[in-house]
C-alpha cells in the first residue's frame, strides 16, 4: 500500500512537472525524482517480500493495509516537506530573498 | 532493517562527485567563454548526476522515515534496534547487502536510462540544428 500510494505521487508530481516544462520555477521535476527514488526502492523491498511470502502478500490483513496507507500518506507529506525546503532554499523565483529584502528596507 | 543506508551511502559519494564535476565546468566554462556552446553541451553532466542525488536522497530519507515507523530506528545510540544483538546484526547485514545493494543498483540502472535517452535527444537536437544551419 505505501508503494502503491508513493508510485500515485510519483505520477502526479511527474504530470505537473510535464505541463509546466520546460519552466521549472517549482522545481516539481525535483519533487518527482523524490517519489520516484522512494517508488523504485519500495519495489525491490517488494520483490524481495514477494519471494519469501509468494501469494501471501496479495493477501495482507486489513488493519496492515490501514497502517500501510498511514504510512503512504506520511510518506508523501514528508516528500512534499522536503520539496518544500529545497525550494524555500534555492528560491528560484526570487520571492524569499526580495521578501526579506523589502522587510529591510 | 537497515536496507536504506546503501543508497544514501552512495547518495553521499554522487553528492560530493557531482560538486567537483560543478566547480570544474565552471573553471571550464571561464577559461573557454569563446564557444560557450559547446561547453554548455558538455556542461550538463553535473546536472545529470543531480538527478541520481534526487533519486538516492529522497529514496533514502523516505525509506527511512518507514524505518522509524517500523520501530528499525531509533534517537538513541546504536540508532538501528538490529545493531543491539549479534543475530539481528547479521541478519541486518544480509538485508543490506541482498536488498540495500538492488535497491541502489536498480536506482542506478534506472537513472543511467535517463542518462542515455537525454544524450540521445541532445545528439538529435544538435543533428537537426546543424541541419538548419546548412540551409
Amino acid at each position: 500500500m505505501t508503494l502503491l500510494v508513493t508510485v500515485f505521487a510519483a505520477i502526479v508530481a511527474t504530470i505537473v512537472w510535464y505541463k509546466n516544462s520546460p519552466k521549472d520555477d517549482m522545481k516539481v521535476g525535483t519533487l518527482s525524482l523524490i517519489y520516484w527514488g522512494a517508488s523504485l526502492m519500495w519495489t525491490v523491498d517488494a520483490i524481495f517480500e514477494y519471494a519469501e511470502l509468494k501469494e501471501e502478500y496479495f493477501n495482507p490483513a486489513a488493519q496492515d493495509m490501514l497502517n500501510d496507507f498511514f504510512l503512504g500518506l506520511t510518506v508523501v507529506a514528508l516528500g512534499l516537506v522536503i520539496w518544500l525546503v529545497i525550494l524555500l532554499v534555492k528560491d528560484p523565483k526570487g520571492v524569499v530573498k526580495s521578501a526579506l529584502l523589502s522587510k529591510k528596507n | 532493517m537497515a536496507c536504506f543506508i546503501v543508497p544514501a551511502t552512495e547518495a553521499i559519494v554522487t553528492t560530493i562527485a557531482a560538486k567537483v564535476l560543478k566547480k570544474r565546468e565552471e573553471s571550464r566554462k571561464i577559461s573557454r567563454s569563446g564557444s560557450t556552446d559547446e561547453i554548455i553541451e558538455k556542461a550538463s553532466f553535473s546536472r545529470k548526476l543531480g538527478w541520481l542525488n534526487n533519486l538516492l536522497w529522497g529514496g533514502s530519507a523516505l525509506l527511512a522515515l518507514e524505518h522509524v515507523w517500523h520501530g528499525e530506528v531509533v534517537p538513541w545510540f546504536p540508532f538501528l534496534t538490529a545493531a543491539s544483538d549479534p543475530e539481528s546484526k547479521a541478519e541486518m547485514l544480509h538485508e543490506m547487502s541482498t536488498v540495500g545493494v538492488t535497491m541502489a543498483l536498480l536506482v542506478t540502472g534506472v537513472w543511467v536510462g535517463m542518462v542515455v535517452v537525454s544524450s540521445v535527444l541532445e545528439k538529435k537536437a544538435a543533428k537537426l540544428k546543424l541541419a538548419e544551419n546548412k540551409k
